[in-house]
């Protein structure tokens, strides 16, 4: 028996069970470990970790007991999340992580996009989506632990700092970051912003539509708008046609977000914040291909991703031209 | 330049082999990158066979913009510079259109099938 087993099996009784078994790993970036495993009941549970020794969190990454309680008081607003079991220090057997229900469903953004299994359930979805924003946008500021403040002027700043270290000329990201500075709107009411609410982290299904929003690290105070425009950005489309994630239609986004009790979000503020999307992604391409041509990662996935930027960049084109 | 065969002929023979020898040998994440090395030859095709005539282009109409003549790398860097510090208006139909066709013409070559690209081929 593994460590982690022994560890997770001296609190199966917190977690509702006597043991656990088939614990296995899912899958492992550098800042996170996922774990599935399941409970002697037949319960299947998922372990999220920090890994023995890595470092706090960087880049605006909440920690895993902040992230814990972040996804509680989500589910206090009605919000569809994964239920939180039990959460664990850092310093302990299991050291720093929590664990969750494990929720059944879809998160390839191709099959939520144009999948067979979604035909019936896709119109509604963008509503859908809408409603659980305003849930979480809901989530009352109070007594939350110290979060980080985004604006627009704060992106741009951010990410056109990242451009310009990497050294590139793009013209279209110089329209785009100058466009964007001169429009950027003054943040109203600051709100609990998920920050990474796209297709591919939020799990569906066939029946019902919407069934938990995943990956919450980058959860931080700032404008509404920012996760619709994020949900909008063309790069989360999965070869799907519609402006939201690739199956929904603006409208229903806004009056879903407008019938979840959100203070209603003029669209131009939306593709505002989608234009900013496509922006952060297309620097975020580029910023890969850097770690291929300097060494860090050579593998021809980074360098190729580099090529992704010029969809950004026509993504960015399309937009302006709207705009005009 | 050279023929018999040509660089195109190369990467057509490298992709055939690749596709119907080495990436059946292959699973999982080596399977993956297998697909990605055929892109990326697939782009560099693209690149060969399109590149010239888009580049030359390009600095036509960069030429026109500028007032001044000079290679690709320097005419783009000066516009980009010049958006940059204000000294060019981007949304001057002359710049807009320059940007438009450009970017229609890397994505061709980049990634020919991505949605984006029809949206603005019109």
């Amino acid at each position: 028996m593994s460590d982690l087993e022994s560890a997770l099996n001296a609190v199966a009784g917190q977690l509702g069970g006597r043991s656990v078994t088939d614990l296995r790993r899912l899958s492992g970036g550098a800042s996170q470990e996922t774990w599935a495993f399941a409970l002697d009941s037949g319960r299947p549970l998922i372990l999220r970790r920090k890994p023995a020794g890595s470092d706090s969190p960087t880049g605006g990454q909440v920690t895993l007991a902040m992230e814990a309680a972040l996804i509680q008081a989500a589910a206090k607003q009605g919000a569809p999340v994964p239920e939180v079991l039990y959460v664990s220090a850092p310093g302990s057997d299991i050291g720093e992580a929590y664990v969750m229900g494990r929720v059944e469903g879809e998160t390839l953004g191709k099959r939520i996009a144009v999948g067979e299994a979604f035909v019936a359930v896709r119109p509604k979805l963008a509503f859908q989506c809408g409603q659980v924003l305003a849930q979480i946008h809901s989530i009352p500021l109070e007594g939350l632990p110290d979060l980080n403040r985004s604006s627009a002027l704060g992106e741009l700043d951010r990410f056109e700092d990242s451009y310009r270290r990497i050294g590139a000329k793009r013209p279209i990201f110089e329209t785009a970051f100058r466009w964007l500075r001169e429009r950027a709107p003054d943040l109203p009411e600051p709100v609990l912003v998920h920050g990474d609410f796209r297709n591919g982290n939020i799990m569906f299904q066939p029946d019902v539509g919407v069934a938990a929003v995943l990956d919450w690290e980058l959860i931080h105070i700032g404008d509404p708008a920012e996760d619709m425009g994020w949900l909008c950005t063309a790069s989360w489309r999965f070869s799907g046609r519609k402006p939201v994630g690739g199956f929904g239609d603006y409208e229903d986004l806004l009056a879903g977000y407008e019938a979840g009790g959100g203070t209603p979000i003029p669209l131009e503020r939306v593709l505002y914040w989608q234009m900013l999307g496509s922006l952060k992604w297309g620097v975020m391409c580029l910023g890969m291909y850097t770690s291929f041509a300097t060494g860090v990662d050579p593998s021809i996935e980074r360098a190729m991703i580099g090529r992704r930027t010029s969809e950004c960049e026509i993504d960015l084109m399309a937009l302006l031209e709207r705009a005009r | 330049m050279i023929t018999h065969p040509t660089a195109t002929e190369l990467l057509d023979g490298v992709i055939r082999f690749i596709e119907e020898r080495a990436a059946p040998q292959l699973k999982d994440r080596d399977a993956f990158m297998c697909r990605v090395a055929v892109n990326a030859l697939a782009a560099v095709k693209r690149e060969i066979e399109q590149g010239p005539a888009a580049e030359a282009a390009a600095v036509e109409r960069l030429r026109a913009i500028l007032g001044r003549d000079g290679d690709f790398a320097t005419l783009n860097t000066a516009l980009s510079e010049g958006i940059q510090d204000g000294t060019i208006d981007p949304a001057a139909p002359q710049v807009m259109a320059h940007l438009h066709a450009s970017i229609v013409d890397q994505v061709r070559i980049d990634q020919p099938n991505y949605a984006g690209l029809k949206t603005l081929e019109g």
